[in-house]
């Protein structure tokens, strides 16, 4: 385990008063595998698959140039019902929200979290819009989040839970503007996790990752897909730099 | 258990539904949608069977582990201040939920989409003991409305047709006004999205299945397309997450391999809209999220299937292909097979938690014509395992009398030609004689199976063999 | 095992128990098919594959008949099949149903010089051309069996592009199941007819007058399902369409022969 300061707190451990039930269905799976008969092999097995987490197939489809890749997410994000604006660099990004939310004929409010990437860029230059910071309880029309990667491969966003994105942003309001740095578009899901180790420390993670791809959406009657089932209905991604 | 069992009635189950209009324009809505866009997206992507392949070989090798990548999984769980609960049968599973949801004073509890919820009939049990549970999944929250269970392990409500759910919604939200137009699904999700809001805000427990948890990490990870396993596990004090044991995969890679396969399989999207990886509960800087974070892991007698011919059908992800391909399934829907698991994987995997002596007929109503193995993304042999069952219920002689006699007289003559081919002529000119020089019967006794639904053809009057000798014989003599 | 195919090869033809009784003329349609493609055929006394009972859990009852056939099949080249469920009964579960080695090993041979009729005449012995006239249109239905077990698709079809007049029209959802089953059709005849029934849909909107397949059990199924419907489809096994027999009676019309 890394001491990683993002690292929880350890508990005390509270092994329930089920120790009966976690013996019996870990004594018939050890009883069926034969698990007792090659014990040391075992742990070593499964010891050196979780430290190594070996990679299955990648797609070649993601494993583009940094050009290649953003035009893959461009794509796949349409595709899968977000919009995508590009943007020259981060500073772009307080009039890019304005603009989304005047032609959405919504107010100019949108609420985010601490996240120093987005308190650093010129909101002055925005003076009509408000921002709400911290979580969301449900009252806003329109939320920002910082993305922590995107994936080309199939469009999709990766946010982290915290202070900075809180998790409520991504799914009560009902816009969603997330912002990208264009270096942050990778191939496949496995550089993401990757990265994610290098950040966190091996082996821990934030309470949630979130993968996005795409607007919330329902096709549970009649298979008739309609957008903004419980989520947004609209993802919009800023992709700067 | 609280949950009804109608498997036994597969039959009259069947019969009802083939006679029920809206479920047969329902299930012709499912076979025109799934099949085309799973096959789309298996054809945009080249390395779909190598994945196949190495999401297979994920499972097996979990497996073969299971006690060490679930005690693995626990440990991290435990690290990152969660709480591990195991469950050896339903009833150990509700009580550890009901027993969460008094220790806080719960009174309504959100619940993302599960069917191990279903298989252990949560519901019911929370109703009883004073917690309310609301099914928050659009589809799920529709056949909870019905007092239904799920018809498909990924849509719920597919059996239904529009004007069903209307129907429903005019009649429990009695606060609409008459003039309200209900008709299109986009209206109707907005009204269930508007009552499911306030709900949200006001759950103290959250209640979520699992697609997989990661040993690695500790992590549980859902996957869905409207958000509402977010919102049921972030905004309340505890999230439970409900899993089976054979839902631990080693790593996050491994996860991502069968994340590759799972929305392709299920809904031919190349990513589900929300795939969210979650380990323990909300951190003391975070500003969101569940202050609890339980994992409950039941077992329900499938570390019994472990070793035995059934052991594949734990590799099962849940994503409902063998469902939407099998051609049983899209006539007579998921209620008919009578309990929580319909389809070719509720064939093999009912018999296993209710007994093969109340779903006798569920592997035994399958033409074996492959196409949910075909489109399996674990490439789990679901027709042999329903061979399987079968071949425990003859040894168990639990066959209906009528057709092991005939099975025992066939056999008696299939396994002696010199009795066979005399038999079989005789048969034969006594067919040909009955159809009275017809081509075909339109009746025949003792074999109303067949009759009742389709005329026979009458045989030549001879047996090919039979023929064939004289051929040769002739042929014989013209070469003389 | 036979990396090169003899000058003449010898051909065991198993017709299958349906033809055996209900449809000689498929059965004299294959032995003609592998005869013109330069086969001397032979039909060893046989009775039945297994599969119903290997189906209906009976395993020991489908081992004694799989030995039965494995031991009558023992002398020729080949084995040859007019039916894709038979042949993927005697070619991929017959290895399955032996523990010995020795059976194993018979039946693993077996098993490699085990065809179904179409994909023999084209995968094995190359057959380029067929003499048969047939003026009109045919819809072709894949039998479950042959289609996954064996991956027989192409193999029909590409005999049938070679009758002279005949032309193709695919249905809808070609690769979708019948409803046939076997035991199935009795034990549960009203899914069974269901099932049945969008496949009858399917071959009647091509407007074709004839479906064909590969397999006795399907057609038997289909024709006697479209004939109940009052349908004016006919119904034949592609060995006869192949053979050049297109105007003898289909399934399920008045035989005089």
């Amino acid at each position: 385990m890394s001491d990683s300061e993002s690292a929880p707190t350890l508990k005390p451990v509270n092994r329930p008063p089920r120790a009966t039930s976690r013996d019996r269905v870990l004594g018939t799976l050890r009883h069926a595998l034969d698990a007792a008969a090659f014990e040391e092999l075992r742990r070593d097995v499964v010891a050196s698959r979780l430290a190594s987490h070996p990679r299955g197939p990648i797609p070649a489809r993601g494993q583009l140039d940094r050009a290649g890749r953003l035009a893959l997410f461009r794509d796949q994000a349409t595709a899968a019902g977000a919009t995508v604006e590009p943007l020259a660099s981060l500073n772009a990004v307080p009039a890019a929200i304005s603009a989304v939310l005047r032609a959405h004929n919504l107010p100019l409010q949108v609420r985010m979290g601490a996240d120093p990437r987005l308190a650093a860029l010129p909101w002055h230059a925005e003076p009509a819009l408000e921002i709400g910071l911290g979580p969301s309880d449900g009252g806003d029309l329109a939320a920002v989040s910082f993305a922590f990667a995107a994936v080309a491969e199939s469009g999709t966003l990766v946010l982290l839970s915290g202070p900075n994105n809180p998790t409520t942003l991504n799914f009560l309001p009902d816009t969603h503007i997330v912002v990208l740095a264009a270096d942050d578009v990778v191939g496949d899901y496995e550089t993401v996790w990757d990265a994610l180790r290098a950040h966190y420390g091996p082996l821990v993670m934030p309470r949630n990752v979130n993968w996005i791809t795409g607007p919330s959406r329902s096709a549970d009657i009649e298979q008739r897909l309609v957008f903004g089932a419980h989520g947004p209905r609209r993802l919009h991604i800023l992709v700067a730099g | 258990m609280a949950v009804r069992i109608t498997s036994p009635a597969f039959k009259a189950n069947a019969r009802q539904a083939l006679a029920d209009a809206p479920l047969q324009t329902s299930m012709r809505n499912l076979e025109a949608n799934f099949i085309g866009r799973r096959r789309a997206a298996t054809e945009r992507l080249p390395e779909f069977e190598a994945l196949r392949d190495a999401a297979r070989d994920i499972k097996d090798h979990t497996l073969a582990h299971l006690d060490l990548y679930l005690t693995a999984f626990e440990d991290k769980v435990v690290q990152a201040g969660g709480h591990v609960h195991w469950a050896a049968t339903a009833e150990d599973a509700r009580t550890i939920v009901l027993d969460i949801c008094k220790r806080l004073g719960a009174r309504t509890a959100t619940k993302g989409k599960s069917m191990i919820s279903e298989e252990i009939a949560l519901n019911e049990h929370l109703e009883q003991n004073g917690v309310t549970p609301v099914e928050t999944d659009l589809g799920e929250y529709i056949i909870q409305l019905r007092g239904e269970m799920p018809s498909h392990i990924i849509a719920p409500a597919v059996h239904l047709t529009r004007e069903q759910v209307e129907a429903d919604f005019r009649r429990v939200h009695t606060h609409l006004p008459k003039e309200r137009n209900l008709d299109e699904a986009a209206t109707m999700l907005a009204e269930a999205r508007g009552i499911l809001r306030e709900r949200f805000l006001a759950a103290d427990v959250g209640i979520t299945g699992a697609n997989f948890l990661i040993a690695e990490t500790g992590t549980s990870v859902i996957v869905t397309n409207e958000g509402n396993g977010d919102l049921t596990q972030t905004l309340p004090k505890a999230h439970i997450v409900l899993a089976s044991i054979e839902k631990v995969v080693p790593t996050l890679e491994d996860a991502t391999t069968l994340l590759r396969v799972l929305a392709r399989s299920a809904t031919g999207q190349e990513q589900a809209v929300y795939t969210t990886f979650s380990t323990g509960p909300r951190r003391a800087a975070d500003p969101d999220g569940p202050g609890e974070y339980h994992v409950v892991l039941l077992d329900n007698g499938r570390s019994r299937m472990l070793g035995t011919p059934f052991q594949p059908m734990l590799r099962c992800i849940r994503c409902g292909a063998c469902f939407n391909h099998c051609p049983v399934y899209q006539r007579v829907g998921g209620h008919a097979y009578g309990w929580v698991y319909g389809g070719p994987m509720g064939a093999v995997l009912t018999p296993t938690l209710i007994g093969i002596h109340q779903a006798g007929h569920l592997p035994n109503a399958s033409t074996f014509c492959g196409r949910c193995e075909e489109v399996c993304p674990m490439r789990i042999p679901l027709p042999k395992m329903m061979r399987h069952w079968r071949e425990r219920q003859f040894e168990k002689s639990q066959m209906p009398l009528a057709e092991r006699y005939a099975l025992d007289a066939w056999a008696y003559f299939a396994r002696r030609g010199w009795l066979y081919r005399p038999a079989s002529r005789l048969g034969v000119a006594l067919l040909r004689l009955l159809a009275f020089g017809r081509g075909r019967l339109r009746w025949l006794p003792f074999a109303g199976g067949w009759t009742s639904q389709r005329d026979l053809p009458a045989p030549a009057g001879t047996t090919f063999q039979a023929a064939w000798k004289q051929h040769v014989k002739a042929r014989r003599r013209a070469a003389r | 095992m036979n990396s090169q195919t003899p000058a003449q090869p010898r051909v065991g033809l198993f017709v299958t128990c349906l033809v055996d009784l209900m449809r000689p003329r498929v059965g004299f349609a294959a032995a003609k098919l592998l005869e013109d493609a330069g086969c001397s055929v032979e039909v060893p006394r046989q009775t039945c594959c297994g599969q119903p009972a290997f189906n209906a859990g009976d395993r020991a009852t489908a081992r004694d008949l799989a030995r039965q056939v494995i031991e009558a099949f023992e002398p020729y080249d080949y084995v040859v099949v007019p039916s894709g469920s038979c042949a993927g009964m005697m070619k991929t579960h017959y290895v399955e149903l032996f523990d010995d080695a020795e059976w194993q090993a018979r039946a693993g041979r077996f098993s490699a010089r085990t065809f179904e009729l179409t994909s023999f005449l084209v995968d094995v012995l190359k057959v380029e051309r067929i003499q048969a006239i047939y003026e009109g249109t045919v819809t072709y239905h894949d039998g479950c069996a042959g289609l996954r077990e064996l991956g027989i698709k192409d193999q029909p079809r590409k005999l049938l592009s070679h009758v002279v007049g005949l032309t193709l029209a695919e249905m809808a959802d070609t690769e979708a199941c019948c409803g046939f089953g076997g035991a199935f059709s009795v034990k549960y005849p009203e899914i069974s007819a269901a099932i049945a029934d969008r496949k009858t849909a399917n071959i009647a909107a091509t407007g074709a007058p004839m479906v064909v397949a590969g397999d006795l059990g399907c057609l038997m199924h289909i024709a006697g399902r479209m004939q109940r419907e009052g349908r004016q489809v006919q119904a034949r096994h592609v060995a006869e369409m192949l053979a050049g027999m297109g105007h003898e009676p289909a399934i399920g019309e008045p035989d005089r022969s």
